[in-house]
This record gives C-alpha cells, sequence and structure tokens, in this order.
C-alpha cells in the first residue's frame, strides 16, 4: 500500500508530489514512462516559461529542472522507464519496466498527470497519398532537439498551435524554408505572442481560413495543395494553391491522454477531453484527482504548475481524511463560453474557475449568473480561445445555488 | 537453380509458395517492393468471405468455400489472429430482400453451411446498433475476420524457415524460357527455375505476356477506407454488409481482429496502377452508406484511412491458367482472393501434379510458427517469466498499442526481416495506433539502424525514396 501515486513525471506530476509532500504527505510514487522526468517540457528549449510562476523567463528543460531538483532534494521516490498500463476505480495500478516486471500496487490516493498527444495525420482524413515527411509538429521538435535530426528542408505547416509556430521558427532557424503556415479557422489558436515572435520577425506567411487539400508524393512528400475554405470550413473550388515541399509538419490539436483514465472509470468531459473535476481536482472516482494537460490542454506551464499544486495538497487531505463542509453546485456554460475546470464545485470555500471561449471575441462581458440572476460579471477587451481565462468566486456567491452558467455578451 | 520461383509476394503468392516448400519444392519468392504483403494485401477488407457472393460453378465460388473452411486450420498453424465473427448482409427495401433471398438460394447451392435470413427483429438482436432502416439479412455464421499482411508475412515467415528464399527489391523485368524450366530477371540479376508461379497481382498480366500469354488483361480498381479507433472496435461484433446492387458491393462495417472498426471500400475504375491516393469523394461516400448501415459511427475517432487497388481481370472470374508447361498463371484475383488463399495454393500443386511433376511430402516441414502478437495477453506471472529472461520486454516503445521493445526486436529478428518503419508496423503493430507513431518512431528508428546496421538517414518508411530524416541539424553536425 502506498498513500499517493502519481502517474506522469511531467511539470504536473512533479509539482503536485512537492505540493502533497509539503502538506505531510511522504509515502509517494511517481512513475514515469520515459527515461527522465521533465514530460514534454524536455522538448521545448525554447523560452517563455515560468514569467508567471517565477517572473523571469525560462527554457522548458530550465523550468522542469527548478521542479526537478525540488523532487530530489526532497527524496520523493520515482520510477523512470515505468509505463502504467492499467488503474482500477479502486486505485489498483499496474505498471512495468525492466528491472521490476509487471506489478501492481494499491494506493489510497492517485494523481492522474499523465500529459496529452498530438491529433495525428490520420485523424484528418487529408486525401492523396500517404507519404514519409508527414510529422507532428511535436514529433519534429523531439528528432530536432532531442535527436539532432532534420526531418525536412522544404516545409508547409498545417495548424497554428503553439507547437506549430515554434516549429516554424526553429526548422527556419536549422536552415529549412518553412513555406507557410495553414490554419483551417479564421484565427490562430496560438498564443500572439507567438505569432509575432516565430512567424512575423521570420516573415513567414500565415493563412487563415486555408487548410491542406491534397497530399503528393511517392516515396516521400513532394507536393501539398492548399485551398481558402469558406465560414463552413469546406475547401473553396478554384482556390487551390500547389506548394512544392518535402515535409508536412501537423499542429492540429492536443488530445489529453485518459485512456488509464477510462480504464479506472472517471467519467470524462467531452469538450475538455479530460476528467469531470471539482475544485480540489478531484474526479468522479473518490481519490483519483487530475492536473496538467490530462485534465485540459493549457497553453503555459505556470497555470499547469498551480493546478498541480491544487491537486496534491488535496491529495494530501483526502489520505488523512480531512474534509471541507460540503456542497454541491455544477458549473455550466452557453458555448461561448466552452468549458471551465473545476466543473462542479463540493465545498464551501472561495474557488478560482478556469475558462476558455469558443471563438474571438471583442469587447465582451463575462458574466456568472445563478438562480435567476446574474452573480457576477467582468467586462473583457479582448478574448480568444488561445488564452486561458479565470475569474474567483467568492464563497458566499455561490453558496446558495445548486447550478451557476459562464455565460459570454457580446 | 530452384524448384520454383513465385512471383509477387502476396498472400496468394505467400501461400503458394508455403505449398510448394511443404511439397519438397526448393522456393524462391521474387518481390518488387521492399517488403511483402505491399500489395492489394496489405489494403482490403480483410473478410474471410462466406462464399455466398460468387456465382455457382466459377473458380470464385469453389476456392472461396474451399478456402474459407481451410483458413480456421491455417491461421491456427501459422500463429495468426482469426475470429468467426459472422456476416449480415443487410437489406434496406423489397428490392434488397429479394436480393437476400437470392443470395441465400446461391450460397446453398455453394456449399455454405448455415445461412439464414433473419427479419429486423432477429437483426437488432443480434446487433443491436444496426442501421435503423434495415429490414432484413442474410445471417453467414461462418464468416470470419483475418489480418491479411499478417497471413501473409507468417506463410512467408514459415516457408523460409523451412528453407524458401525471399528476394524483396526484385522486380522482374523479363522472363526467358530454357530447356528446363525458366530464367526470371530483374534488369541484369536473374533467377533459374523449373517452375514459374505468376502471383503478380496487378502486374500478373504484363508477366504474362513476358511469355506470350496476352490471353487477359488486369485493370485496377480503387478501394477506400477509414479506420478507427479500438474504442470503436465492438460497435458491432458482425460484419455488415449491404446488399449487391448495380451500384457494386457498397460500404462495409467490420470490427477487425485487432479490435478497430473498418469502414469501406469504395469502387472505382481507374486506369493508373500504381495510383494508391485516397479521395474527398470517396471519404463522404463512405461516412453517408456507413451511417446507413450502424448508427452513430464517430468518425472523430478515426485513426487512418487507406486505400487498396483490387486487380480486376477481363472474365470476371479468377484467371488460373496455364500457358505453359509449369508456368502458371494466378491473375485476376480480386475479392474473394484472400479468402480462396489457401484453396488456390492447393490448386496450384494438384495442376503441377497432372503436368507431371513430382511433388514430395517434405518430411522435415515444419507447419507450426510461433504466434508473434500476444504478449500483451498474457497474465503478470507469464509476462515475469519473460522478462526475466529479456528485459527489453518490460520496455515498452509504442504506447497507444502497448508494444514493448522486446517485441519489436524479435520482429526484426524474425523472417521474414523488416527493413522500415511500416515493416515493424505491420509485423508488431507499433505506430498503428491513436498516435500513429507520433511517439515511437525515432525509437523504432533507432533500432531499425542499429539492428539492420545503416544509418539512421537511411532508415525508410516504405523502401525506396521514403526517407525519415534529410540530415543532422546545426548542432549535431
Ligand atoms: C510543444 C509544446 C510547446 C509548449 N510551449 C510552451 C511555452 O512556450 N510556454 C509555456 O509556458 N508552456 C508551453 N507549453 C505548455 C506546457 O509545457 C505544458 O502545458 C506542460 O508541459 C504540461 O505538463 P504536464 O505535466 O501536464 O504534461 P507532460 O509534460 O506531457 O507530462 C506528462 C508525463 O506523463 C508521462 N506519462 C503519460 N502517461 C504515462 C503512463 N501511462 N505511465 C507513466 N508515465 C506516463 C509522460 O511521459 C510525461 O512525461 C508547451 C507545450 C507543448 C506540448
Ligand atoms: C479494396 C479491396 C477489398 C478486398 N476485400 C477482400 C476481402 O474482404 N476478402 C477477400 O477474401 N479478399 C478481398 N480482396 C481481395 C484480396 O485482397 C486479394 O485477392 C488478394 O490480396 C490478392 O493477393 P495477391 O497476392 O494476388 O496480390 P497482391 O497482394 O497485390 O500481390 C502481388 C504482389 O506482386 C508484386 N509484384 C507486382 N509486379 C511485380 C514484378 N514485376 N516483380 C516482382 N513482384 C511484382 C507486388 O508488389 C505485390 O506485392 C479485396 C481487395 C481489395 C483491393
Amino acid at each position: 500500500m502506498t498513500d499517493l501515486v502519481i502517474i506522469g513525471g511531467g511539470p504536473a506530476g512533479m509539482s503536485a508530489a512537492v505540493a502533497a509532500y509539503e502538506a505531510g504527505i511522504r509515502d509517494i510514487l511517481i512513475l514515469e514512462r520515459d527515461n527522465s522526468l521533465g514530460g514534454i517540457l524536455q522538448q521545448c528549449i525554447h523560452n517563455g516559461f515560468g514569467l508567471h510562476k517565477f517572473g523571469q523567463e525560462l527554457t522548458g528543460p530550465e523550468y522542469a529542472w527548478k521542479y526537478e531538483e525540488k523532487v530530489k532534494e526532497l527524496n520523493i521516490p520515482y520510477k523512470l522507464n515505468t509505463m502504467v498500463l492499467d488503474i482500477t476505480s479502486d486505485k489498483v495500478i499496474t505498471a512495468t519496466n525492466a528491472t521490476d516486471g509487471v506489478f501492481c500496487i494499491q494506493a489510497k490516493a492517485v494523481i492522474l498527470a499523465m500529459g496529452c498527444r498530438e491529433r495525428s495525420k490520420g485523424a484528418l482524413n487529408i486525401p492523396g497519398s500517404r507519404p514519409a515527411g508527414i510529422y507532428s509538429a511535436g514529433t519534429a521538435q523531439k528528432l530536432v532537439n532531442m535527436k539532432g535530426y532534420m526531418p525536412g528542408k522544404n516545409v508547409v505547416i498545417l495548424g497554428s498551435g503553439d507547437i506549430g509556430l515554434i516549429m516554424a521558427r526553429r526548422m527556419t532557424l536549422e536552415g529549412a524554408k518553412v513555406h507557410a503556415v495553414c490554419e483551417l479557422m479564421p484565427y490562430s489558436g496560438g498564443l500572439a505572442r507567438n505569432i509575432e515572435q516565430c512567424l512575423n520577425d521570420f516573415n513567414i506567411p500565415l493563412k487563415l481560413s486555408h487548410t491542406v487539400t491534397k497530399i503528393h508524393g511517392k516515396g516521400r512528400v513532394e507536393a501539398v495543395t492548399i485551398s481558402k475554405v469558406d465560414e463552413n470550413r469546406k475547401p473553396i473550388p478554384g482556390t487551390e494553391e500547389f506548394i512544392p515541399c518535402d515535409t508536412l509538419l501537423l499542429s492540429v490539436g492536443l488530445i489529453p491522454e485518459n485512456e488509464l483514465s477510462k480504464s479506472a472509470d472517471v467519467t470524462l468531459d467531452r469538450i475538455t477531453g479530460g476528467a469531470v473535476v471539482d475544485q480540489n481536482r478531484q474526479t468522479s472516482a473518490e481519490g483519483i484527482f487530475a492536473c496538467g494537460n490530462v485534465l485540459h490542454v493549457h497553453d503555459l506551464v505556470d497555470f499547469v504548475s498551480d493546478e498541480a499544486e491544487i491537486a496534491g495538497k488535496a491529495a494530501a487531505d483526502y489520505i488523512n481524511g480531512r474534509v471541507d463542509e460540503k456542497t454541491n453546485v455544477t458549473i455550466k456554460t452557453d458555448g461561448k463560453v466552452r468549458y471551465t475546470v473545476p466543473q462542479v464545485i463540493t465545498s464551501k470555500k472561495d474557488v478560482t474557475v478556469y475558462f476558455r471561449v469558443a471563438d474571438v471575441f471583442r469587447n465582451a462581458k463575462i458574466t456568472v449568473s445563478g438562480n435567476g440572476e446574474v452573480l457576477l460579471s467582468k467586462k473583457k477587451p479582448k478574448l480568444a480561445p488561445g488564452e486561458m481565462e479565470s475569474i474567483k468566486l467568492k464563497k458566499e456567491l455561490f453558496e446558495n445555488c445548486s447550478e451557476i452558467t459562464f455565460a459570454l455578451e457580446v | 537453380m530452384f524448384d520454383a520461383v513465385v512471383i509477387g509476394a502476396g498472400v496468394v503468392g505467400a501461400m503458394a509458395a508455403r505449398e510448394l516448400t511443404k511439397n519438397g519444392m526448393k522456393v524462391c519468392v521474387l518481390e518488387r517492393e521492399n517488403d511483402v504483403a505491399m500489395g492489394a494485401t496489405k489494403a482490403n477488407s480483410a473478410i474471410v468471405h462466406a462464399g455466398f457472393d460468387a456465382k455457382e460453378g466459377s473458380l470464385k465460388a469453389e476456392l472461396n468455400v474451399k478456402g474459407s473452411v481451410m483458413m480456421e486450420q491455417v491461421a491456427k498453424e501459422l500463429g495468426v489472429k482469426y475470429k468467426r465473427n459472422g456476416s449480415l448482409v443487410i437489406g434496406f427495401n423489397e428490392e434488397d430482400k429479394k436480393t437476400v433471398e437470392e443470395l441465400y438460394e446461391r450460397g446453398t447451392k455453394n456449399g455454405v453451411k448455415n445461412l439464414e435470413v433473419i427479419d429486423r427483429a432477429r437483426l437488432k438482436e443480434i446487433e443491436p446498433n444496426i442501421g435503423d432502416g434495415a429490414i432484413c439479412a442474410l445471417y453467414a455464421p461462418t464468416g470470419a475476420i483475418i489480418c491479411p499482411y499478417e497471413l501473409t508475412l507468417a506463410a512467408i515467415g514459415n516457408a523460409m524457415d523451412n528453407g524458401a528464399e525471399l528476394k524483396c527489391n526484385f522486380e522482374v523485368s523479363a522472363i526467358e524460357k530454357t530447356d528446363n524450366g525458366y530464367k526470371v530477371y530483374s534488369g541484369e540479376d536473374f533467377v533459374e527455375a523449373e517452375i514459374v508461379i505468376n502471383a503478380a497481382g496487378l502486374y500478373s498480366d504484363t508477366i504474362a505476356s513476358m511469355i506470350g500469354d496476352n490471353s487477359f488483361k488486369v485493370t485496377p480498381r480503387r478501394g477506400e477506407y477509414i479506420l478507427l479507433d479500438r474504442e470503436c472496435g465492438n460497435l458491432t461484433s458482425h460484419t455488415i454488409f449491404r446488399t449487391p446492387s448495380k451500384m457494386g458491393k457498397g460500404i462495409l462495417v467490420s470490427p477487425t481482429v485487432d479490435g478497430n472498426l473498418l469502414t469501406g471500400p469504395t469502387s472505382v475504375n481507374i486506369e493508373d496502377k500504381e495510383d494508391k491516393d485516397t479521395t474527398a469523394e470517396g471519404f463522404a461516400h463512405i461516412i453517408k452508406e456507413t451511417f446507413e448501415n450502424v448508427n452513430n459511427v464517430p468518425f472523430n475517432k478515426t485513426i487512418t484511412s487507406f486505400c487498396g487497388l483490387r486487380a480486376a481481370g477481363d472474365t470476371g472470374d479468377f484467371i488460373i491458367t496455364s500457358p505453359s508447361k509449369g508456368f502458371i498463371n494466378l491473375a485476376g484475383i480480386e475479392s474473394p482472393g484472400l479468402s480462396a488463399s489457401p484453396a488456390i495454393a492447393k490448386k496450384v500443386t494438384d495442376m503441377l501434379k497432372e503436368q507431371g511433376y513430382t511433388l514430395e511430402e517434405n518430411k522435415d516441414f515444419n507447419p507450426i510458427r510461433e504466434p508473434m502478437h500476444g504478449f500483451k495477453d498474457l497474465s503478470v506471472e507469464e509476462k515475469n517469466e519473460i522478462i526475466k529472461k529479456d528485459k527489453t520486454f518490460g520496455r515498452i516503445i509504442c504506447r497507444c498499442e502497448t508494444v514493448t521493445e522486446g517485441e519489436i526486436l524479435r520482429a526484426i529478428r524474425t523472417n521474414p526481416r523488416p527493413s522500415d518503419l511500416d515493416g515493424v508496423k505491420r509485423r508488431t503493430r507499433a505506430q498503428m495506433g491513436r498516435c500513429q507513431g507520433g511517439f515511437c518512431s525515432p525509437y523504432i528508428m533507432e533500432l531499425l539502424a542499429k539492428e539492420n546496421n545503416i544509418s539512421i538517414e537511411e532508415v525508410t518508411k516504405s523502401g525506396s525514396g521514403s526517407i525519415m530524416i534529410t540530415g543532422k541539424t546545426k548542432d549535431a553536425q
């Protein structure tokens, strides 16, 4: 029996471990399938991490190292090269590695911090051939930054997520020619600062409302056809443009890695792809918590750490049998607000609710209402799907509600 | 000098090569691609048809019914996944219903066992997600599913373990008759044998014409597919066909032996034998008909799409002929060619015996090949037993399909040895899951480079030209 088992040793897993330790838990085990701690940050060698948390611009590995050092200093046990294969709702974890073989652990509490994976080419059904030279941007990033290999020389990027933008710059700096970044939507899903620093500074065209409509090439990619799309995101005939290239990078979305959560019967949110959680980041399965990209995709690691600290501390409270005064408030959204985390509030305490919007909105008003009245509202000059927002709710505000709604007035 | 060469390492060539090896022949398989199972065999519906489709009296009907009966045993010997899940041919209106009844009659005449015509109530009972418009069905409990490239890899591997040879990247360009057989060329390179089996799929007409046989033509017919995540694999348990019409057989929905859901194929005649492109129209067609067949198929869970080319002969039937002593054409082997393949192989040995060749059973032939899959399904104790001896079986490389380094290394070291990423994929399922190799392909590239003693720049996705890496980064140079 182990008090707390944490699945995933990325920033979320490490921050949660440190927070649980600081809340008095000693019997902790982090399980990580990679050969080092740090998660996806290890391959993010650009800077821009830690502005909120540490007030300085760190690279991904530097940010991760701050937590890794802490984990080591506190002697929090972890196992690397260890893949978790299964979790039951009774918190029995099955994992495997080369030294221990396949083993099972009964945990008192579990924190899910498995991160996310990239949506692959297969999911897009792009017509044409299926040659070599099509990579997800994260795979290309791993090849370039961790292995020192160039996946190609003449590049088109589909999707303007942050990884795609960062890779546009990275490939350019490595001497490749990036011909265009195509984005299906009329706006980019990436951070504004990345569009500035990764595309504009290098004169790489961002083609909004464009998609790849055909892949050409037998052995290796030889070209792609791109087309403009209408407001229903359907390609417009006659707008085809043929771009010779040897590489297509895809940055078309991240998907929380929740296969294990499903095996533990955790209820998932259809929109986030992650678990439905309360303010403690506790899932529908008692004693199983979730944080970081496995819960919802974050654009800033600083928020991942914040969220993981909440989960780590709450897991400690759970293990120690501490409980708050209970309530049960469901948070709904109007569609313009796409989702919130948490989705439910179960204790009478102040809570910060994080959310994302579904489109780009200017001069909008966010309202929180319950029992037919507006409880709180806040004006925002600009909201975009790429940027996460938050609102702090005092406990008095939702005390008498069983349901509150986050909505947007434009 | 070989006893026999087989041209083409698809399922038909593979089964023939194994059968000839079993009959004491020294066999060489010639394949133009970098790996086996690269033609129609790697992109089809993977159904072992019961045998009610083909016209009575045709070779298709005879060999389908025989092959489908043989397949279970062959799969067992070769350690290949096979599942008798049963097929349903559903009808949406009175006209379809008539066709269903005709298929019942035809199937029964063809010798298919246990066919049944069922009504909507019964259909709904055995297949709860069946489309709302389906009113009746032909139920064929002997229909089965198999993995066609796994079968082919295993058949070739087993033949090789028993002495056969495989030459990949050997594109047959000319054939010369000699006093005691044939000389089969690829450019300057050649192989000699008494017997030639032409199993070159789409190009079997070109091969036949090399010895002056211009009696048939083969044309390509495109078939596109969309494959869905394993999460969707139990949406149906049977293979769901539509009733064939003037427009062809239509789109089917079937679970695969690996637990995914397969939808397709389209059917479009094309000219270019190399054109395996998928099309936007094809995708739209698949999605539309799938929705009619089965309720709520979640196409947002798509993990890949692909296209296979049917090798359609000009006679409407399989073209199994011998234009010259010792030379056998296995041409126009479109569907149900996979199902018929064990019976086609048997027919080859029968024809050779008739032509006076002596075929003697090879007493040392071992028909058994260890299954290459299944580590995943072992018990914890069994896995640990293996990991204790070989640590690499404790290390997961492909996270989506949980494939260990041990399994990948074993595949790289087993006949027929893969030399590219797709080859590892077809043998182990690594890179075949929902992330499609996003995580694991860099590791597999390193394993392939090391095991095959090549540089990482030389590792390809699928043979010549399909390089993965174009050089080193500035720092690494
Ligand atoms: C390419 C990229 C660029 C980014 N750029 C920036 C940026 O410029 N600035 C910024 O602030 N943020 C950036 N981010 C966001 C930020 O880095 C992430 O949100 C953060 O790393 C997520 O942390 P995590 O711990 O949730 O996930 P991860 O870092 O993905 O960690 C999850 C860990 O869990 C492990 N794991 C998963 N499943 C299992 C299992 N079954 N068994 C064992 N271990 C398992 C994984 O191997 C991994 O190590 C970027 C993210 C990406 C992907
Ligand atoms: C869309 C589709 C769906 C199908 N569904 C089913 C089904 O559900 N059930 C079923 O039973 N059957 C099905 N079939 C039929 C089945 O796939 C084929 O009958 C079978 O795969 C044919 O195998 P083959 O070995 O003859 O051909 P192939 O697999 O095409 O093999 C021919 C080989 O010859 C090689 N070759 C060609 N030219 C040369 C040369 N000059 N030198 C050397 N090598 C050469 C090629 O590279 C290739 O590897 C389907 C077919 C298609 C296309």
